[in-house]
């Protein structure tokens, strides 16, 4: 017993006697990010053990998805990551494409291109601005929230929804867009570096925002390796790996962009890093937009054939592509039997989907690899020794979103 | 890159014989075959050999097929950052079969274990830890498994006189709808209403 209740002790008073404390930091904390519940052992203010209890988002989506059409599990990767949607359908339609050979047409290839650097962008002006709430600054989020709306709205003119996106399918996208959309975009893109300009006198040599992020949470090259980081926590700590870059898929390889690296591993590095692909996604944007525009940028947005729906005009002419369309929605298209890994870098690190199909309309298994999961199990190796005041900080810079770590 | 996988996987095959049950490569994707009490080993020499050097452990997961006899597929990916390539260890494993942890090798596999442990019930020797992860506090049964039905046994509520949540038997006000709309065309395992007797006569 720690309370002296054994009698007294000559040494210690029972004041005196120091032991540690637990506390439990969420699941219904601002500083959580959602639902996360972490066990702190406190020795004082430091940090002695940390245990996240994670699952209170879980939804069993793997489960879900094992009897439902390969069609019908698209929308459930939007509630994944729910900050960068098509990010993560982006995964999904990639492993379909994969195991069923479909070549998608080239204007899809940069629609998606396209949209997937918007959700980049959308998803890290809500981590850095929710990270500078984290450690005490309440302008940045009120306006980056402002900007994430814009394209929100960006998002919703190209399928209707602003979050539940449902966009990328199988073969290609849904939607063609309206060159009206891409003007806007572009007009959205000229005027975005101004933002970024002011979060950026905001935060980045703001005195504050430097004190608590710089040196916190150092992660080396070898402890991101062995905790299986990717994305901006393997950047921040200095190694130029950025799937994007190193495998390509889609048409990134003819895109321009660099990669920015981070010197120190801490979180101020992680912060100055997703600035810079900010920077890098709208340069990516002004490519997806000139190349969409460009003659051979124009064309069908859907590989037509078994696994997409026929263009409306067949559909109201052609007796063989309406008994398509219905069999398409209804019993769905079989996917030959096989397995596959497929990853996409997204906004967090690299989110991926193995993939086990038995040649029916359902998938087999469909395991979810989510960047976040493994970042947040490092927690406990990466807060330990740092102040109580630190831990928010850690996790607003490792970026953790609940919908894809609980799934 | 498909031949880089193929000299990979014969490099693997030739230095480590006796954990390599097959390899195959597929859609670009070199899958290696392993040995239950070898998975240790071979991801220790994937780990240092310098031509595989697989320095990031992406994923584990597991696959139930019920009606073999080696029930389990543990399937683990890795990733090479310095050689820029992928590949794939399954190892076959029994219900009953502990799985040794490579989580000496990559600390990174303590949760993966765990969410496989909370989803299917293998079990790992040598990991220090093996709580249930994603899955209620008091959670019972492996979700994952083909036979846990997907909605489950029990369901929560707030019960208004006792003023806390309570855990209750699953009751379903209308029967789980599962729609099958596999084409009769194409192999389904059902007889079309009407068709009874076209089977009786022959």
């Amino acid at each position: 017993m720690m309370d002296g209740s054994k009698g007294f002790d000559d040494a210690l008073t029972g004041e005196q006697k120091i032991r540690n404390f637990n506390i439990n930091f969420g699941p219904q904390h601002p500083a959580a990010h959602g639902v996360l519940r972490l066990v702190l052992e406190l020795d004082g203010e430091i940090v002695e053990r940390c245990d996240p209890h994670i699952g209170l988002l879980h939804r069993g989506t793997e489960k879900l998805m094992e009897s439902r059409t390969y069609l019908q599990n698209l929308p459930y990767f939007d509630r994944l990551d729910y900050v960068a949607p098509m990010n993560q359908e982006h995964a999904w339609c990639l492993a379909i494409e994969k195991l069923t050979g479909v070549e998608v047409p080239r204007r899809a290839s940069l629609i998606r291109v396209l949209y997937s650097e918007i959700g980049r962008i959308l998803n890290h002006i809500l981590n850095i601005t929710t990270q500078a709430m984290d450690v005490g600054a309440l302008t940045p989020p009120v306006w980056g929230f402002e900007e994430r709306e814009k394209l929100m709205v960006f998002y919703e003119r190209a399928c209707g929804a602003r979050l539940h996106a449902a966009y990328f399918r199988p073969g290609g996208v849904h939607q063609d867009m309206p060159p009206e959309l891409l003007d806007d975009i572009e007009t959205w893109a000229n005027e975005f570096p101004k933002m970024i300009a002011d979060i950026d006198g905001l935060l980045t040599e703001n005195r504050i925002f430097k004190q608590r992020n710089a040196d916190i949470g150092v992660i080396s090259e070898q402890d991101a390796l062995d905790w299986g980081f990717s994305g901006v926590m393997v950047r921040g700590s200095g190694m130029a790996w950025d799937l994007r870059r190193a495998q390509p898929y889609e048409c990134y390889d003819e895109f321009e962009f660099q990669i920015p690296v981070g010197k120190n591993g801490d979180c101020y590095d992680r912060y100055l890093c997703r600035m810079e692909e900010m920077r890098q996604s709208l340069h990516i944007i002004h490519q997806a937009i000139a190349k969409l525009r460009a003659p051979d940028g124009q064309g069908d947005i859907l590989a037509r054939g078994k696994i997409t729906p026929p263009s409306r005009g067949d559909m109201k002419t052609s007796m063989e592509s309406l008994i398509h369309h219905f069999k398409l929605y209804t019993e769905g298209f079989h996917v030959p039997e096989g397995e596959v890994y497929a990853a996409v870098e997204a906004p967090k690190g690299e989110f991926g989907v193995y993939l086990v199909a038995d040649g029916t309309n359902k998938p087999y298994r469909a395991k979810i690899r989510a960047p976040g999961f493994l970042h947040l199990q490092a927690m406990d190796y990466v807060a330990s020794g740092h102040q109580l005041a630190d831990v928010a900080a850690i996790i607003g810079s490792l970026d953790v979103v609940f919908g894809e770590i609980d799934r | 890159m498909t031949n880089a996988l193929k000299e990979l996987g014969a490099h693997i095959e030739l230095k480590r014989s006796d954990c390599v049950l097959g390899w195959d490569l597929a859609h670009g994707e070199l899958t290696v075959d392993v040995a239950l009490a070898n998975i240790v080993g071979l991801v220790e020499f994937l780990k240092t050999d310098q031509t595989c050097k697989f320095s990031t452990l992406v994923d584990i997961t597991a696959v139930d097929y019920p009606e073999r006899a080696k029930r389990f597929d543990m399937v683990y990916h890795f990733l090479s950052m310095y050689q820029n390539q992928r590949i794939r260890l399954r190892v076959a494993v029994r219900e009953e079969d502990m799985v040794p942890s490579v989580i000496d090798v990559f600390p990174a596999a303590n949760w993966f274990e765990r969410e496989v442990f909370d989803m299917y019930g293998i079990l790992f020797s040598g990991h220090p830890d093996l709580r249930r992860i994603l899955t209620d506090y008091g959670f019972r049964g492996h979700p994952l498994r083909k036979d846990f039905p997907t909605t489950g046994y029990t369901e929560v509520r707030y019960d208004e006189v006792q003023k806390r949540v309570i855990y209750e038997p699953v009751n379903l006000v209308q029967e789980y709808r599962q729609f099958d709309f596999m084409s009769p065309w194409e192999g389904a395992e059902y007889i079309l209403p009407g068709d009874e007797k076209k089977e009786e006569s022959k």
